[in-house]
């Protein structure tokens, strides 16, 4: 039922699927809304205009002419908002107390306050005619059996008796007609939000939508190089360091079977090399994608980097969960480069780690007690690098580092799903 | 020994069949998966599985969660965890499966060096808890400034490290060429540091229980 997005989708869908959707209630909804919002801004607009334009003279009637556009604005405001029942979704624009607080110094918006004048003029109207007829005969249709019996009953000059009439009169004509009617009141008021859609969505919604598909894309570039990485991973470890592993294995077993003296001695250097691979390609790996962070997340990640700190870390993190993966490896990222700069330039004695959620964002940060003047501007930083990767997901990464230290690492990264 | 062996990577899988084969146990069943692992262990009855962390089909902690589970169902099996990674976040999870020993954590790369393997595998079937040298120093290379690990002197972070891998006294004593008693004052000392029980017995779990709870 709620598969359809909106009213429009539901009238070119299949006819039950059309029947059983919200949207022909929406869209009885819509119109019958648009009556008592088309009165009021008739009554108001009207009052005004006459107001200021009897008072012309005296100024003060120019100032209520003014004040037009910013009562259009209001009535653009809520029916901005009653599009919802028809596109399933509110046009965007300035809120209600945006609009308040910006008062006059808003554009005037002459789309609005031209569609507040067909709204107050020609829409209600309109809708209230279709009304009566459309809801109200198939609803009188239906009703037919009951009525008749109660009083004469009349629908569009025909006189239904009661009894078996009555019922053909429900049935045979009843249904169709409502069915007929359910197309006619949600294909007008389509119609009508497709109107109020095209004069009250300001060209910033646009550019907003474009903006949105644009950060969407990015996210999509930065899911796509975690994905890569990942595989990376993967045959590293399937491949390569199982290889490895099965030498130091072979290794072992020769030097059970070699007897004592060059020989061996060959064996065990042999084997202290593979394991030297072994353990470099386990660096590289750690530093491509770690396990660790599929495995359990956040927390232990980062617990694991700070255990192999040569510098002493304290780590608070508090997440409630797992974060999205894009979130996490750049968290990771993050707390790893930093604390290996940590280790490498600041002459810290020591660093904190913390995470926290707040209003829907990872919030992180590490400090040491270094000496600072750390840059992210340099070539080859790593931090740079982890900056926009961070900027594509929406967060952000700031670096402050004055000379004499200390030295903050913040990263800021929205991550609802 | 009769052993059930769980290595989705063939090479790998022989070559740890040779090794044990060589040392006279006897490899009832290798198998490519934990479900495979699981229903041998059960009918087989082993004396110790000895199994791979990362398995199919999902390749992530199958082979933990299988041994976790052989534990509970099985306490008479002793279970020798394998790693790729030296990475103490699946300590616990392995350690708290069931309550006493006969566990093992171990790098892979430990199995090269055979003799030491196959003396973690003796240990781990009688009864006791090995974790991984590499695994145990990192936990004890935590820098903390607060907590009652940080009054522990260096000797005293060594033994305690070797007591984590689960040696006895005596064999403190061989590594750190010193008397068993001084050990024996170390270990007092350290209980005492870290109010743990002396009594206990299951010192490792102890250990490691404290390490991970702080």
């Amino acid at each position: 039922m709620s598969r359809l997005p909106d009213a429009w989708t539901a009238v070119r869908s299949r006819p039950w699927r059309l029947l059983g959707s919200r949207w022909p209630w929406g869209a009885l909804g819509y119109l019958a809304s648009t009556v008592p919002v088309g009165l009021v801004a008739l009554l108001v607009l009207s009052t005004t205009v006459l107001l200021g334009v009897l008072t012309a003279v005296l100024v003060v009637g120019l100032l209520v002419l003014a004040s037009v556009p910013m009562l259009a604005g209001l009535i653009a405001a809520v029916e901005r908002h009653r599009l919802r029942l028809v596109q399933g979704r509110s046009a965007p624009g300035p809120s209600l107390r945006e609009r308040l607080r910006a008062g006059r110094r808003l554009p005037v918006s002459w789309a609005e306050v031209g569609y507040a004048a067909l709204l107050a003029l020609v829409l209600w109207p309109i809708d209230l005619m279709v009304l009566l007829f459309g809801a109200a005969v198939p609803v009188l249709l239906m009703l037919a059996p009951w009525l008749s019996r109660v009083d004469t009953f009349e629908v569009l000059g025909w006189r239904v008796d009661p009894g078996v009439e009555a019922w053909v009169a429900a049935l045979a004509v009843g249904l169709p007609t409502t069915v007929l009617a359910a197309y006619l009141l949600t294909v007008l008021a389509v119609a009508q939000a497709a109107l109020a859609r095209l004069l009250l969505d300001p060209r910033e919604a646009e550019l907003t939508r474009a903006v949105a598909d644009l950060r969407r894309s990015r996210v999509d570039l930065v899911d796509a190089f975690e994905t890569e990485r990942r595989r990376i991973e993967r045959d590293l470890h399937d491949g390569v360091q199982q290889q490895l592993v099965a030498l130091t294995m072979t290794l072992g077993r020769a030097e059970l079977d070699v007897a004592d003296g060059p020989g061996l001695d060959a064996v065990r250097q042999a084997h202290r090399q593979a394991e030297q691979a072994l353990e470099d390609l386990r660096g590289t790996v750690r530093g491509i994608h770690p396990r660790v962070l599929v495995d359990h997340g956040l927390a232990a990640a980062v617990h694991e980097i700070a255990d192999r700190s040569p510098v002493p870390v304290s780590v608070d993190v508090r997440l409630d969960g797992r974060l999205p993966g894009p979130v996490e490896a750049a968290a990771y990222f993050v707390v790893s480069e930093a604390l290996t700069n940590v280790a490498r330039h600041s002459g810290a004695r020591q660093a904190q780690v913390h995470a926290w959620q707040r209003s829907g964002a990872l919030v992180l940060s590490v400090v040491d007690d270094g000496v600072g003047g750390a840059r992210t501007d340099g070539p080859g930083s790593g931090l740079r690098g982890l900056a926009l990767r961070l900027d594509a997901l929406g967060g952000d990464l700031q670096v402050t580092s004055p000379p004499g230290g200390p030295t903050q690492v913040r990263m800021e990264c929205p991550c609802d799903d | 020994m009769r052993i059930v062996l769980a290595e989705d990577a063939a090479l790998l899988r022989e070559g740890l069949v040779g090794i044990l084969e060589r040392a006279g146990h006897e490899v009832v069943a290798a198998v490519g998966d934990a479900d495979a692992l699981l229903a041998f262990t059960a009918r087989e009855r082993p004396d110790a599985v000895v199994t791979d962390i990362r398995m199919p089909p999902t390749h992530t902690d199958e082979g933990l969660r299988a041994a976790a589970r052989i534990r509970a169902e099985q306490p008479e099996v002793a279970v020798m965890v394998l790693s790729a990674y030296v990475a103490e976040a699946y300590v616990p999870e392995l350690l708290d499966s069931a309550p006493g020993g006969g566990v093992g954590y171990l790098l892979k790369d430990r199995v090269g060096h055979v003799r030491e393997f196959l003396d973690s595998l003796d240990r781990v079937a009688a009864g006791e808890t090995v974790v991984d040298p590499q695994v145990v120093r990192q936990l004890l290379g935590r820098r903390r400034d607060d907590g009652p690990l940080a009054t522990l002197t260096g000797r005293e972070r060594e033994v305690l490290g070797l007591m984590a891998e689960g040696r006895t006294n005596g064999s403190i004593a061989g590594v750190l060429v010193v008397s068993e008693a001084a050990v024996r004052k170390h270990v007092g000392s350290i209980f005492a540091k870290l109010r743990l029980d002396p009594a206990s017995d299951r010192r490792v779990s102890a250990v490691l229980a404290y390490l991970r709870g702080s």
